[in-house]
C-alpha cells in the first residue's frame, strides 16, 4: 500500500480509482472465498469503467450478503431480508430500469429460505447479476448444512446429510434463466470474466461460484473446499468476454477450436474448447451435462447455459424511457379533465 | 301453479297503509348463475330514482353452486346499514328456501319459482309464485344463458309489484352491458315479459312500494375498491405489485383498467406505471419496497392472510424507512376464516406488524369517497414520512357497490417529502437518517442520483445516521427514539377523526370504517328514546390529543367495531391508559356487516349506568 502514496493511483476511463470500487472493509472470515469475490466484482468494474450510480447492489442476508457492503461503496444498494433479494431487485430495477443490479446471494438465502422468490426471479428476468456464494454451510448461525451440501457428506457439527442437494444451476435453467454459469472462487480469472459476461447479459444472469467456508466447510471431504476445487474443477473451455469495441480473434485458432457467443449488448463470450466441444446454446445438452457432473462427483466451472432471446420484465412492460421513479409529479398525476371523464362514466 | 296471494284473509285485513321507500329485499340465488347482474340492475335503478339505497353481496367462497344472498336496503331517511331483517325474499335458490323462509318477519313477502313443488307455507306471508322455466323457455336461449335469464324474471316481477319504472331498469341493464344493446336486450324481453305476467296475474296482497325521490344532486355508483384504486391513480401510484385475494382484488383489477388509459406517456404513448403479479404476498410487498427505494410510488392491496405474509418486510419497511402504500381490504380471520364476509380485524396486528418495536400508521376508510381521498393521500403521507401505510377497508366497503357524490379532483399538490437532488447533496451533504428538522424525518436519495455523495445502502441491521453498520447501543437507542418522534409527527399529520358532539351527550361513541352506518341510524334511535349520545370516527392511527380530549368529557364511551376481541378498545387503553377504564369494548363479528339494532340493543340495555 506504501507505494501507492508514493505516485498518484491509475484511474479508468470514467477517472475512478481501483479504491473508488471499494466498499467498507471486509468483516468476513480471514481467508473466506467471499473475500476473493469481493475482490474481484472490485476489479472488474473498474476495469469495465463502471459509472456507480448506473448499478445498484442487492443482497439477503448471511455471510454472502454482507459482502455487498464491501465493495462499490459509491454506489446505492440494498441488504434485505433474508432470501427476498429477488423481490427487492424487481421493485427497483421496474422502478428505475436504467440500472444494472449487482446482487449477491449464499446458498441458504437462495437454495432454501429464497428458492420461491429466486426462481420466480429467473422467469421475470430482471437486468442484474446474480451471484451465489455457495459454501454449502450456515456459517453464521455456526455450521448447519445448507440444501446444496453433498449427499452423504459429514460435518462435525451438523453429522451426516441425508437430502439430495438443489443445484442452483439446473434450478435456473428450468425456470427460464438464459446466462447460468458456475465457477470456483479459487479461480480468479474465470470469476471474473463470467462476472464481466453476465453484466452485458440483457436480463438475470445466475453465477453459482463455489466459495469455500475456511470455518465450517473447507477439509478437504468436502466438495466445497478450496482443496478440492483447485484439485478437480473441470473448465468445460477457457472463457474470455471481449468488450463492444474489442475485435474478437479467432483465426488464431484451429477450426471448432473456438467458439463465439455474440451478446445482446454486441459484446462476445470467447470459449476456447479444452477436452470437448460444449455447447451452451442448447438447453438441455446444459441441463444433461449438470446432471451428469451431478452424477459422476465432476466439478465442471464455465459457463454452462446462455440465451440471450428472452427479454427482461422491464423490456417487456413497455415503460417509458424516464424511469418511473423519476416521473414529475405532472406526469404522475392525470389532469382534472381525466377525473371529470371517469366520474361522469360512473354516474 | 299456485295463484297468488296465498295469504288468509286476516293477515290480508291487518295489512298497515303502504310502506314506500323503507324496507329490504333479499335475493337468494345460486353463485355462478349471474344473479350480479340482475341485482346490480335493480340497484342501480333504485339509486337512479333517488332513494337512498344500499346493496350487500353475502357471497361464498366458491366458484359456482354454492348459496348467495343479495341484500337490498331502501330508505327514505338515508340509512344505508344493513338491517337485521328483509321483509321480501326473492326465493331462487331452492337448497336454502327452507332459512329463507323462516327468517321473514311476519307480513313478509316471498317471491318464489312456480315450478318447484312444494315451498315451506307460513301463514303470515304473503307468495308470489313466478313460472320461471316457462319465461326461459320462451326466450330461445340455451344452456348457461338460460340460468343467467332466468334472474331477469324476478326483476320484471318486482318492477311491477313493487312499482318501479320500467325505462330505469333498462337504463341499468344497458349500463351494466356497457351500453351494448344486443347484450342487454335479451334480458330486457325476460323483463318486460315477467313485469307483464305479474301485471295480469299477480293481485297485490302485500304494502311495499318505491316512489322516485327528489335526486338534490348528481350521485356516482362506485365500490370501494374500485374508489381506492381510481384515488391511488390521482395519487401518482406508479407501481403496484400483488398476489390475487378475495375481496382485495378488484382494487388492483381497476388499477389495471385505468392505469392504460391514464398514464400513458402523451408522446412516446408508454407506460409511466408497473403492475406486477407476484408469486406471494411475501414478494408483492419485497417488490413494493424495492420500487418505493428507488423512488417509485409503490403500493399493493391485500386482505388479512396476505398481511400475515407481509409481517417480515412490514418491520423492514418501517426501520429502514422506505414508503409503500398497503391496502388491507379485511375479510373474516384467523386463519383462512370467512373468505367472502366483512370484518375490521386486522386493526392490531396491523398497527405493531413486524417483530421488534414495530408500530405503524394506519388510515381507515368509511365512504367509498374515503377510500378516494386516502387514496391519494396516503402516497404523500408514505413519502413526507418515509413509512409503509397501511389503508384498512374492508370486504363491505371494497367490494359492494356504493352511492357518492362524484369525486373531488385533489387540491394539495403531490408531495414527495424530503428528497434530495444530486445538486441539494453537493450543497449540503447527506446523511440519510439524520434529523435536521426535528420531525424525526431524514432525507433520502433515489438510486441513478448523479451526486456519488448521494448513495446509501439501505439496510435492516442496526445503522447509524450516515448510516453504516452499527452496533453500539448508543447508536441503536437513537435510531429508535428518533423513529418515535417521527410516530409522534405521524400524529400530526394522518386524517383527523370525524366528531359529531351532542350537547348534554352522556357517551361518547368511539367507531371506525364502515360501522359508521350503523353508528350513524342507531344514534338517531338512541336520540328518539332520550339517549343522547356524541361520536368520534376515527380516521387513523396513531392517536392525537383530539381523540384523548373526546374520551376526558365523556363519562363512558364506548368503543364500537367488528371484530371479536375488540382490538381498537385495546389500543385506545394502551394510548390512553390513564383513562383506559372510562373505556367499554362493543365488539362483534359474526361475518354480516353491523346492524343499528345491534348498536341500539347494546346501548339501551342499561349498560351505561
Amino acid at each position: 500500500m506504501s507505494n501507492e502514496t508514493a505516485r498518484p493511483a491509475a484511474v479508468n476511463l470514467v477517472g475512478l480509482t481501483k479504491n473508488d470500487y471499494k466498499g467498507t472493509p471486509s468483516t468476513l472470515c480471514k481467508g473466506c472465498g467471499h473475500n476473493s469475490i469481493v475482490n474481484q466484482v472490485i476489479q472488474i468494474a473498474y476495469e469495465l469503467n463502471i459509472r456507480p450510480q448506473e448499478i445498484i447492489r442487492l443482497s439477503g442476508i448471511g455471510c454472502s450478503s454482507k459482502s455487498v457492503a464491501y465493495f462499490l461503496g459509491n454506489t446505492f444498494g440494498f441488504n434485505s431480508l433474508h432470501g427476498r433479494m429477488p423481490s427487492i431487485g424487481t421493485g427497483a430495477l421496474m422502478a428505475n430500469h436504467r440500472l444494472r443490479g449487482i446482487g449477491v446471494s449464499g446458498d441458504g438465502d437462495t437454495a432454501s429460505i429464497g428458492i420461491g422468490q429466486f426462481k420466480h426471479l429467473m422467469r421475470r428476468n430482471l437486468r442484474m447479476v446474480y451471484v451465489v456464494e455457495n459454501n454449502g454451510v450456515y456459517g453464521l448461525t455456526k455450521g448447519q448444512f445448507s440444501a446444496t451440501a453433498d449427499q452423504g457428506q459429514v460435518l462435525k457439527y451438523a453429522g451426516e446429510n441425508q437430502m439430495p442437494p438443489v443445484d442452483i444451476c439446473m434450478e435456473a435453467i428450468i425456470s427460464g434463466c438464459g446466462f447460468v454459469a458456475r465457477t470456483f472462487s479459487g479461480d480468479a480469472r474465470q470469476v471474473r470474466e463470467l462476472l464481466k459476461a453476465a453484466l452485458s447479459h440483457r436480463g438475470t444472469a445466475v453465477l453459482d461460484i463455489i466459495s469455500p467456508c475456511v470455518a465450517f466447510n473447507n477439509h478437504d471431504a468436502s466438495t466445497k473446499s478450496y482443496g478440492y476445487g483447485k484439485e478437480h474443477e473441470l473448465p468445460l473451455h477457457e472463457l474470455g468476454w471481449v468488450p463492444v469495441e474489442e475485435e474478437i480473434e479467432v483465426g488464431a485458432y484451429e477450426p471448432g477450436e473456438m467458439r463465439v457467443v455474440e451478446m445482446h449488448d454486441g459484446s462476445h463470450i470467447q470459449l476456447r474448447k479444452l477436452e470437448s466441444d460444449y455447447d451452451p446454446s442448447d438447453r438441455g445438452a446444459a441441463l444433461s451435462r449438470l446432471q451428469t457432473a451431478a452424477d459422476q462427483r465432476e466439478f465442471i466451472t464455465g459457463l454452462i447455459y446462455y440465451d440471450q432471446s428472452r427479454p427482461s420484465l422491464a423490456e417487456l412492460s413497455d415503460l417509458t424511457e424516464m424511469p418511473i421513479s423519476q416521473l414529475s409529479p405532472a406526469q404522475l398525476r392525470p389532469r382534472p379533465e381525466a377525473l371529470d371523464a371517469v366520474m361522469a362514466e360512473l354516474k | 301453479m299456485r295463484q297468488n296471494g296465498a295469504v288468509t284473509e286476516d293477515v290480508q285485513l291487518t295489512q298497515p297503509a303502504t310502506i314506500t321507500n323503507d324496507f329490504s329485499i333479499v335475493v337468494a340465488t345460486v353463485n355462478g348463475t349471474g344473479s350480479q347482474t340482475a341485482n346490480l340492475a335493480l340497484l342501480r335503478a333504485l339509486m337512479k330514482m333517488g332513494i337512498p339505497v344500499n346493496g350487500k353481496n353475502i357471497f361464498p367462497s366458491n366458484i359456482q353452486g354454492a348459496p348467495t344472498w343479495y341484500h337490498i336496503r331502501l330508505s327514505h331517511e338515508g340509512y344505508v346499514a344493513r338491517r337485521h331483517t328483509s321483509e321480501i325474499l326473492v326465493a331462487f335458490n331452492q337448497a336454502t328456501v327452507q332459512q329463507d323462509i323462516a327468517k321473514l318477519p311476519p307480513g313478509g313477502v316471498c317471491i318464489y319459482n312456480a315450478d318447484w313443488r312444494t315451498i315451506p307455507h307460513r301463514d303470515d306471508l304473503v307468495y308470489y309464485p313466478i313460472p320461471v322455466n316457462e319465461f326461459v323457455v320462451r326466450s330461445g336461449l340455451k344452456g348457461k344463458l338460460r340460468d343467467y335469464i332466468a334472474n331477469m324474471v324476478y326483476v320484471g316481477a318486482l318492477a311491477q309489484l313493487l312499482g318501479m319504472p320500467l325505462p330505469a331498469l333498462e337504463e341499468a341493464l344497458l349500463k351494466h352491458f356497457n351500453g351494448k344493446r344486443k347484450l342487454a336486450e335479451p334480458n330486457i324481453e325476460v323483463m318486460h315479459a315477467a313485469h307483464a305476467f305479474a301485471e295480469a296475474n299477480i293481485v297485490k296482497a302485500d304494502p311495499f312500494a318505491v316512489s322516485p325521490m327528489a335526486v338534490t344532486e348528481e350521485t356516482i355508483v362506485i365500490t370501494g375498491n374500485e374508489a381506492a384504486a381510481l384515488g391511488s391513480i390521482f395519487g401518482g401510484v406508479s407501481f403496484a405489485a400483488w398476489y390475487p385475494i378475495t375481496p382485495s382484488t378488484s382494487l388492483i383489477d381497476t388499477l389495471n383498467e385505468y392505469l392504460p388509459r391514464l398514464r400513458r406517456d402523451p408522446e412516446s404513448g408508454k407506460a409511466t406505471y408497473a403492475v406486477i403479479q407476484s408469486e406471494d404476498e411475501l414478494a408483492a410487498i419485497g417488490m413494493v419496497l424495492g420500487a418505493g427505494w428507488a423512488g417509485a410510488r409503490a403500493m399493493t392491496a391485500t386482505s388479512g392472510p396476505g398481511i400475515s405474509l407481509m409481517a417480515e418486510f412490514a418491520g423492514l419497511g418501517y426501520f429502514a424507512e422506505i414508503p409503500a402504500v398497503i391496502w388491507d381490504v379485511q375479510r373474516v380471520g384467523p386463519s383462512t376464516g370467512l373468505p367472502t364476509r366483512t370484518s375490521q380485524g386486522d386493526v392490531m396486528f396491523t398497527y405493531y406488524l413486524g417483530h421488534g418495536d414495530t408500530k405503524n400508521v394506519i388510515l381507515f376508510p368509511a365512504t367509498v369517497k374515503e377510500c378516494f381521498e386516502f387514496g391519494i393521500s396516503s402516497f404523500d403521507l408514505a413519502d413526507t414520512l418515509q413509512a409503509p401505510i397501511f389503508v384498512l377497508s374492508d370486504l363491505d366497503l371494497g367490494m359492494n357497490n356504493w352511492t357518492s357524490a362524484p369525486f373531488d379532483y385533489p387540491t394539495e399538490p403531490i408531495n414527495r417529502g424530503k428528497v434530495l437532488s444530486a445538486q441539494e447533496v453537493a450543497e449540503h451533504g447527506f446523511a440519510r437518517y439524520k434529523d435536521l428538522d426535528g420531525d424525526g424525518i431524514g432525507h433520502r436519495t433515489f438510486p441513478g442520483n448523479e451526486n456519488p455523495a448521494a448513495a446509501w445502502l439501505a439496510r435492516g441491521t442496526g445503522h447509524n445516521e450516515v448510516p453504516t453498520y452499527s452496533e453500539k447501543p448508543e447508536d441503536w437507542l437513537a435510531n429508535m427514539n428518533r423513529l418515535d418522534r417521527k410516530f409522534d409527527t405521524a400524529r400530526r399529520l394522518v386524517p383527523a377523526p370525524v366528531l359529531q358532539e351532542v350537547e348534554g351527550a352522556e357517551i361518547g361513541i368511539i367507531a371506525y370504517g364502515t360501522t359508521v352506518y350503523a353508528i350513524d341510524e342507531a344514534r338517531d334511535r338512541l336520540a328518539e328514546a332520550g339517549i343522547k349520545s356524541s361520536y368520534l370516527r376515527l380516521r387513523a392511527l396513531p392517536v392525537n390529543e383530539t381523540v384523548r380530549e373526546f374520551i376526558r368529557r365523556y363519562p363512558q364511551v364506548y368503543v364500537i367495531e367488528l371484530n371479536h376481541d375488540g382490538q381498537m378498545h385495546k389500543i385506545l387503553q394502551t394510548e390512553v391508559p390513564d383513562m383506559a377504564a372510562k373505556l367499554k369494548s362493543l365488539a362483534h363479528l359474526d361475518g354480516m356487516p353491523l346492524t343499528a339494532k345491534w348498536v341500539v340493543d347494546r346501548l339501551n340495555g342499561g349498560s351505561h349506568e
